[in-house]
């Protein structure tokens, strides 16, 4: 074979090998939204509404079969505290199921399997060392806020990608699942998950999280977390219906999600995100 | 209570669903697949590179490789939520996962060790079922032996200098596949925590570099160790047998002893040369790129793993050793000594990978520490404490044991 | 004899057989690629339908009515008529058939993680109605004056 046939051939091979592939990833996303045009499922958190109340944690433990007193949920809500110093104070107690009915916030160790003595609507302080309760007067908050967190059901899901087994996987309308019976438990997507909701159910020892109530958003029926919102601070919602109130607000007010620098695209909006929440 | 609860202790804001759920066993994991990867290098040294120098260690490391080969996998089972569904990784394969690799690299590795062993010791399985062939009564031990023996010809029976050379020919070939597939079967394990995106200490291109560099280091540390061990063991042996035909004299056994743990001391300061390198450039780049991170993993690897990095890992399993070896007159019992430093270095440097990475929250605004379970008060502190890491410990030596009756390690006859 | 050497292989190859029949007999029917890609996709497509059979405990405030429509009267007009019944008197399941009788909670705990006063600015919290729950009757039940179905001051 001459030298140029060589190269004429290499060439060929080389673009005939390279059409189909661009080809693939050019029309890969047409069709799955020509196979799923109408539905890929969302979740608006607006962080202004929400109060802290923590029924949302309560109804999802209770509706999803966490145990009610294991220290891990599928979702929790979160308490920013910043001073006009500039300090951050933020803390989760029992995955604010009990909401926060205490204004101190616990600094010290082990904040989940604390102890909130609810006769008096305070932290217990005597079990713990002093020093460990940031007591900030009304005066001194800069701002302060309540954020829920819960599943990003993410476009790109990392813990999805790191599953050795196809045990979890994300359904045609964007919702990370996960198979109870095939997970084998080695917790690599709790590892690969970038916004920690995931965990080992106490229960069937194998990985669990959040997954928008799927047996009740495809009933029609709104998330347990939602459902029990008095506030309207979490809402559920169909990006691919224009008509949606969730997709309207996500078009026209100004959102954020959280940590996006790890590509996962996460699907849970938040309205007022601070920097401070990671 | 919880996966993971019982040893983590929170401080500051961590997120609730947050625990150590990498517990000791995966430290143990990458310890362990590091020492198979390392004793497999070094057997190649030989079988590859002719270093004539590493004959008797070579076959030595090559079984003992083998021996670890199961305890590479152990950590992982005991580590599973779903220890009985752990088959599914070879059923299911989901390759856009590291861990999915596992099952086919470990094999297809497991594979060619155990073919390797097989052409070295061809010959000695067919010299057994002779011998024993040429019996008249045979006990029901010696049955047995012939039993498995016979099966472990696979048939064939020709030990003719013909195919004896293309016996030497298989195991040089094996031995040169062997090399990149060890690093590729202890790489892929960095790669497992690399990769991992979420985790800001683990993700780094050079995590499965490090990986490999310090497994040969620590294969190279427990073969030396081993070797010595065994080699005592022989020389008091021969000591009681002094004068029987085939019994090889104490000084001859002692000179052996000495320039094998010499050479592999050598090969083990350059390996260590490379490791250390990497593992601080690791370090300065962060220090001084000083992203987001930056800030927590400062915290973590100059306050709270202090001890654990600088002292045990690098003072004491890497500085301490290294000096000690670089002295000239290194005798067999400081190379004994320096092994075992270099070993609990290369713990250490997996402790504070595995552990040091989840000592921090994914908020960046709290730490987590880790208590290793001593006394086990149900399966999960047993697995996942102390004595499951005994236990990890303690198997190849066993299997070990029980290898060498099958395929002995120190032949007298002209080996390869 | 001559070619002995490919021996071992026969023997990987068998173990590779013997894998491959064993993934035939365990693995489901129906685990393949999904919709979503191999990457993101794999799975026992089956799953997907075992989690929407998952059962519904959370049955809402229409739910209720069907049976205390007097109940739900009660609150209209009312701050509280935002609440869901079953945020205070548990989830509902199969009731009345299981649980027969719902768990309330009439704790001051449960009305405080609204009505402890939090003076956050850029929350909500702030525009509830607040109180120190260490000034304001300490120890006493909320619902011992409050009407939780209608919470209203001028109502007391």
């Amino acid at each position: 074979m001459k030298r140029r046939d060589f190269l004429k051939n290499t060439m060929i091979a080389v673009a005939g090998a390279s059409i189909p592939l661009s080809a693939l990833e050019m029309i890969d996303p047409r069709e799955l939204f020509a196979a799923h045009p109408e539905l890929r499922w969302v979740f608006l958190a607006d962080t202004y509404k929400c109060v802290g109340c923590g029924f949302c944690v309560k109804a999802c433990k209770v509706e999803n079969d966490t145990p009610y007193d294991a220290n891990v949920s599928r979702t929790w809500v979160e308490r920013y505290v910043i001073t006009k110093s500039g300090e951050v104070h933020i803390d989760s107690p029992k995955a604010a199921r009990d909401g926060f009915i205490a204004a101190d916030i616990y600094k010290g160790q082990n904040p989940l399997a604390l102890e909130v003595d609810f006769a008096h609507g305070r932290v217990d302080k005597t079990s713990v060392p002093k020093g460990e309760f940031a007591s900030i007067p009304e005066e001194d908050i800069a701002q302060a806020f309540f954020v829920p967190k819960l599943c990003n059901q993410c476009e790109n899901p990392a813990c999805v990608q790191v599953c050795p087994v196809g045990a979890t996987y994300q359904a045609p309308d964007g919702v990370v699942l996960i198979d109870r019976t095939w997970c084998i438990g080695c917790g690599y997507c709790i590892m690969g998950c970038p916004y920690g909701v995931r965990f080992f159910h106490p229960v069937y020892k194998v990985a669990e999280k959040c997954n928008f109530c799927y047996h009740r958003i495809s009933k029609g029926l709104k998330t347990a977390c939602a459902t029990a919102c008095p506030f309207g601070a979490r809402q559920i919602g169909n990006i691919r219906d224009p008509n949606d109130p969730v997709t309207k607000a996500i078009m026209s007010e100004r959102i954020g999600v959280l940590k996006d620098e790890y590509g996962t695209k996460p699907q849970v909006f938040y309205i007022g995100l601070n920097k401070e929440v990671r | 209570m919880v996966h993971g609860e019982i040893w983590t202790i929170k401080e500051f804001f961590v997120l609730p669903n947050e625990y150590i759920y990498w517990s000791i066993q995966i430290v143990m994991y990458p310890f362990m697949t590091g020492l198979v990867a390392g004793a497999f290098v070094l057997s190649s040294l030989y079988h590859v590179f002719n270093v004539k120098q590493l004959k008797d260690i070579a076959r030595f490391a090559l079984v003992f490789s083998f021996a670890l080969l199961p305890v590479a996998m152990l950590p992982l089972m005991l580590h599973l939520q779903q220890p009985l569904r752990g088959t599914n990784v070879l059923m299911t394969p989901h390759f856009t996962s590291a861990i999915s690799a596992f099952g086919i690299v470990f094999l297809a590795y497991a594979c060619i060790v155990a073919s390797e062993i097989w052409f070295v010791y061809r010959r000695h399985f067919v010299n057994v079922v002779n011998t024993l062939m040429a019996k008249k009564q045979r006990t029901t031990l010696e049955k047995l032996q012939l039993l498995l023996n016979r099966v472990l010809t696979l048939g064939a029976m020709d030990i003719g200098e013909e195919a004896l050379v293309k016996d030497h020919k298989a195991v040089s070939l094996l031995a040169a596949i062997g090399i990149p597939v060890a690093c590729f079967l202890h790489g892929y394990a960095g790669f497992i925590f690399g990769s991992v995106k979420a985790n800001a200490l683990w993700m780094t291109p050079l995590m499965p570099v490090i990986f490999i560099c310090s497994a040969v280091v620590s294969g190279i540390a427990l073969c030396i160790i081993t070797y010595i061990v065994t080699m005592k063991l022989r020389t008091m042996w021969a000591k009681r047998h002094q004068g029987e035909p085939g019994v090889p004299s104490i000084a001859m056994l002692r000179q052996v002893e000495d320039t094998e743990v010499r050479m592999s001391a050598k090969a083990l300061l350059t390996f260590m040369v490379l490791a250390v390198t990497l593992e601080l450039l690791d370090i300065i780049f962060r220090g001084y790129t000083a992203v987001k991170s930056w800030d927590i993993l400062r915290e973590v690897i100059y306050g709270l793993d202090f001890y654990k990095i600088f002292v045990f890992q690098y003072g004491l399993g890497n500085f301490l050793p290294f000096l000690l070896l670089l002295l000239p007159g290194v005798t067999v019992r400081r190379a004994a000594f320096c092994s075992l430093l270099v070993l609990f270095g290369v713990f250490m440097m997996r402790w504070n990978v595995v552990i040091g990475g989840q000592a921090f929250s994914l908020t960046f605004n709290g730490f987590m520490h880790y208590h290793l379970p001593i006394i086990p008060h149900d399966m999960e502190t047993f697995k996942e404490g102390l004595f499951g890491a005994m236990f990890v410990m303690i198997c190849p030596y066993v299997i070990f044991f029980f290898l060498n009756k099958v395929t002995p390690v120190f032949l007298e006859e002209e080996g390869h | 004899m001559k070619n002995h050497v490919w021996r071992p292989l026969f023997v990987v190859l068998g173990l590779v057989a013997v894998i491959l029949l064993v993934r035939l007999f365990i693995v489901p029917d129906d685990f393949s690629v999904g919709e979503r890609g191999y990457m993101y996709g794999y799975h026992r497509l089956g799953n997907e339908q075992e989690w929407k059979d998952f059962k519904t405990k959370f049955r809402t405030s229409t739910y209720c009515n069907d049976c205390h429509e007097e109940k739900m009267a009660e609150r209209v007009g009312s701050p509280h008529a935002l609440i869901e019944c079953e945020n205070c008197h548990g989830l509902a399941g199969d009731h009345p058939d299981n649980p027969e009788k719902l768990t309330l909670d009439r704790s001051r705990e449960l009305c405080l993680r609204c009505h402890t006063r939090l003076a956050y600015p850029s929350s909500q919290r702030k525009d509830l109605a607040g109180i120190d729950p260490q000034e304001h009757n300490p120890g006493d039940a909320c619902v011992d004056c409050h009407n939780p179905h209608r919470p209203n001051l001028e109502e007391m």
